[in-house]
């Protein structure tokens, strides 16, 4: 029944119980939404009247976004998780939780990655572990951009949002004050990083 | 001819004659009888309630009633429990803080719901009332253990301390332990919320030991079994008791010891706690069953025999919450044993699971309706329902006064006529004419609203999600519902016609919560600009809503009645930053005590604004003052990229109403920076 309005699969409180339903969002792979009055914004969550039928059909993107898009999108519905609902509060205190879920959202890319921050000991391991996870987005960037190495190369700025609901870049403040205050992550294209284009690459330190 | 006032008491006696009316609706209601009243009744209120603390500013609260003891202030909107406010949205309690702190240094109690409280606050709260007494933290967050030791340390005559439901950074157990040796005024202490794997037991049982006043103790899951029988033993007078985790190996002298423990205390009424209980355990609690009037078991994941047996040992129970493991027929046993059951609450054990993992249908409500003549107030998740089901609990139980009813699918029709529960619900209302609470769910129509505005007339708060097909469902509530303080209202075909239509309605109101509606940005500024006293905020984690055409709808809205006028946190930090005539942000940020939080804040929000900037090589292990001292010299560095607006990504869209004086602020603080 909720499917019908095609949520995208959000974060809720019982994140990392549903860690597997959550992992990959069913949206229109890659294409940018056309909303009912014709702007179109990627990744922009939907109003109610912003219905989209689920392409899941779409060969042209299946064989781009590999084999793990695939077997999700052919896998039986299991539910799709509406934020805040049912109206249930900390649901997952009810089960011991030391996870510290954070979704990560690649810009252009049509799907969102939950990693568990709490896994990895500093700024260098975060980053080779988006690198191997959207490696697959990458390739594809590949095929339409000149050059693009790694995903915390030159083309994509690993920035987050804090606690607070400011954006931040990934790498400004001692790792484990990012762990805890990380809500989520985005790799954005330096290209819309706002005004001048860059002159360094950001340089992480290895060890916390 | 002269008319005389028949009544001209001096306002001694006026005042004594207040001092027995304690509820605020009674309070409000004296002071508009006329301006003498109104005056002596705010220099004799002693309690202040304000349900939306935005709805009116510290600075006014204290200018109104001069000298009041006792404070509660709500903060986040309901549907914040649910994950729908983002972060940083506010509630900030710490303006209240120091504002009293300068104004009231006898106060004594505050009580805050789903408000951002801080160590600072905690600790402005711990070194600015001398006498105070009453700490009740509801929903809130932002604060550690920290905090608590603060107040633990300084509060002389602390009597409560209450954490119900907060997200509290657990960074030391030892707290506990900044209670002085000489301290013994607790009566009631809160700790369920608390995290921590390790709980300072000896400076727990010592506390408990020495505070011979103490009645209510909830302890944090952290606390093993084996430690309940000691504490108890130290507090035989404790009247409301929370355990932490209920498991054990089963060995018979810790069961023993337990029910010897339960047993010595006579005064027990309310049980919780109950984390990972193994059944075998249960029979410990059965020698105060009997005179327990509360029991929560939504920990409790056990299974309907054993939940069955509790419960028919309790006789006198008056309220229960309790996971659907209870199933139908346990419910069945509840109303038959039960006959003072005033509250029920049925929690989901598997909210997310698409399928029923337990037999909890209609059914149980219907019977618990039946049986138990008091029940007023319902709480039940559940995966089915019918129109016939509903028209009789309406029958059953006219006395209703909080119904809320959640069939965890949306839009899940009557299951045997496969029909909208429009005529369940409206009998609801219709025979329930003491209704103040009503949330619904299932497929409803804009008929359901019909009946709602038609019979509600005492409906002062209703929660709607995925339900009705046009403005028309919206507008029925609005202008039919007399009572209604508060309406939240996510996923639903609502858009303008209804808001702009009702817009004199909104001022009767505490506030409106529409999210994932069809709401126009367009009408919001409408809105906004139109009724002055209204605070239209829209709350849009897509960006700017000026990004988007005006006819978009947004993503969430949210209006309340203010006279404090439109917030803008932000402001209010750089209007205490502009005032100084010397800049140096950060030695008059650390005289004002705000410690480097402003430099923080400032930095972050011109952060999220400058061109990309390489970030500072790995600072591990740098103090904060450092951290600081650096950002400034950035801060300095980086002033002249500074463009834009001075505040956190999502406030955007407030301050849209505000440009002007955005850009006031920018130019001076950036010559201030020069």
């Amino acid at each position: 029944m909720s499917s019908e309005n095609g949520k995208r699969l959000l974060e809720t409180d019982a994140g990392c119980l549903n860690f597997e339903a959550t992992e990959l969002t069913l949206g229109l792979p890659g294409e940018p939404r056309v909303t009912s009055d014709g702007g179109a914004k990627l990744g922009s969550k939907r109003g109610f009247s912003e219905t989209v039928d689920l392409k899941l059909g779409d060969n042209s993107q299946e064989v781009k976004l590999g084999h793990s898009l695939q077997e999700a999108a052919k896998s039986p519905a299991s539910k799709t998780q509406v934020v805040g609902w049912p109206p249930v509060r900390g649901f997952a205190k009810r089960g011991k939780k030391s996870c510290k879920y954070v979704k990560v959202a690649v810009d252009g890319a049509p799907y969102l990655r939950k990693v568990d921050l709490e896994i990895y000991n500093s700024y260098q391991q975060l980053l080779t572990s988006l690198e191997d996870m959207f490696s697959c987005f990458t390739i594809r960037n590949y095929l339409n951009e000149k050059q693009i190495d790694q995903v915390n190369g030159i083309e994509y700025m690993p920035t987050y949002e804090d606690k607070d609901g400011d954006w931040m870049l990934v790498g400004d403040v001692p790792w484990q004050m990012f762990v805890e205050s990380c809500k989520r992550l985005r790799l954005m294209k330096s290209s819309e990083a706002v005004g001048l284009g860059l002159k360094t690459a950001p340089k992480y330190s290895s060890t916390n | 001819m002269h008319k005389k006032m028949a009544f001209s008491f001096p306002d001694e006696v006026l005042e004594h004659v207040f001092s027995f009316i304690q509820s605020d609706k009674d309070r409000n209601a004296v002071s508009m009888v006329c301006k003498s009243w109104y005056e002596i009744e705010r220099w004799c209120r002693r309690k202040v309630f304000v349900g939306n603390c935005y709805a009116v500013s510290p600075r006014m609260v204290i200018r109104r009633f001069p000298e009041f003891r006792s404070i509660e202030l709500k903060g986040k909107p309901h549907f914040a429990d649910f994950n729908l406010v983002p972060d940083g949205w506010g509630g900030y309690v710490f303006p209240w803080i120091a504002e009293m702190a300068g104004a009231y240094p006898w106060l004594e109690e505050i009580r805050l719901k789903r408000m951002v409280v801080t160590d600072e606050s905690l600790e402005l709260i711990a070194k600015s009332f001398k006498n105070f007494k009453v700490l009740v933290l509801s929903s809130c967050e932002g604060f550690s253990t920290d905090g608590l030791a603060a107040i633990a340390a300084s509060c002389k005559n602390l009597k409560e301390l209450d954490l119900r439901d907060c997200e509290v950074d657990d960074l030391s157990a030892h707290w506990l332990s900044h209670f002085p040796e000489t301290y013994t005024s607790l009566v009631s202490l809160n700790i369920s919320c608390l995290g921590s794997d390790e709980v300072s037991f000896s400076a727990l049982e010592r506390l408990v030991g020495r505070c011979t006043n103490l009645k209510t103790l909830r302890l944090n899951r952290a606390v093993p079994l084996d430690k309940i029988a000691n504490i108890l033993r130290h507090a035989p007078q404790l009247v409301e008791f929370g355990t932490g985790t209920y498991t054990a190996d089963v060995r018979p002298d810790v069961y023993s010891d337990l029910a010897g423990a339960f047993s010595s205390c006579k005064e027990l009424k309310s049980l919780s706690g109950f984390w990972d209980v193994v059944p075998d355990y249960l029979p410990a609690i059965y020698p105060v069953c009997s005179k327990l009037t509360s029991l929560n078991l939504s920990y409790a994941t056990i299974q309907s025999p054993d939940l069955i047996k509790l419960v028919s040992h309790c006789p006198n129970l008056q309220r229960l919450l309790v996971l659907d493991y209870i199933e139908d027929s346990g419910l069945e046993v509840l109303a038959s044993s039960c006959k003072d059951l005033q509250e029920l609450r049925v929690f989901p054990s598997d909210p997310f699971g698409a399928e029923p993992n337990v037999s909890l249908t209609e059914r149980g409500l219907v019977a618990v309706s039946l049986g138990c003549p008091k029940l007023q107030s319902v709480l039940y998740f559940c995966r089915r329902m019918s129109n016939e089901a509903l028209v009789t609990i309406a029958r059953n139980r006219p006395n209703f006064t909080r119904f809320r009813l959640c069939i965890i699918e949306p839009k899940t029709a009557d299951y045997l006529t496969l029909e909208p529960l429009d005529v369940g619900f409206g009998a609801i209302v219709q025979y329930c004419k003491d209704l103040r609470r009503l949330s619904l769910s299932g497929l409803l129509t804009d008929r359901v609203f019909e009946y709602i505005g038609t019979y509600a007339k005492k409906l002062e708060m209703l929660s709607v999600a995925f339900a009705g097909d046009s403005d028309l469902g919206l507008h029925h509530v609005l202008s039919g519902c007399e009572s209604l303080r508060k309406l939240e209202i996510r996923d639903c075909p609502f858009g303008d016609k209804a808001l702009l239509a009702n817009a004199a309605k909104l001022e009767t109101m505490r506030s409106l919560w529409m999210s994932s509606c069809a709401v126009s940005f367009a009408a919001c500024k409408l809105l906004g600009q139109k009724m002055p006293r209204l605070n239209v905020e829209v709350i849009d984690e897509r960006g700017p809503p000026d990004s988007r055409p005006e006819n978009c709808p947004v993503d969430k809205l949210y209006i309340y009645r203010s006279i404090a006028g439109p917030r803008f946190w932000i402001e209010a930090f750089m209007r205490n930053l502009l005032g100084f005539s010397s800049f140096d942000l950060k030695n008059e940020c650390l005289r004002h005590d705000w410690s480097g939080n402003i430099i923080w804040r400032l930095f972050k929000a011109l952060r999220a604004r400058l061109p990309y900037v390489s970030p500072l090589p790995e600072l591990s292990g740098t103090p904060r003052n450092e951290l600081i001292k650096r950002w400034k010299l950035r801060l300095l560095c980086n002033q002249s990229k500074y463009v834009g607006c001075l505040s956190c990504s999502h406030y955007t869209s407030m301050q849209l109403y505000r440009q002007e004086l955005d850009q006031t602020i920018h130019a001076k603080v950036l010559s201030k920076l020069e």
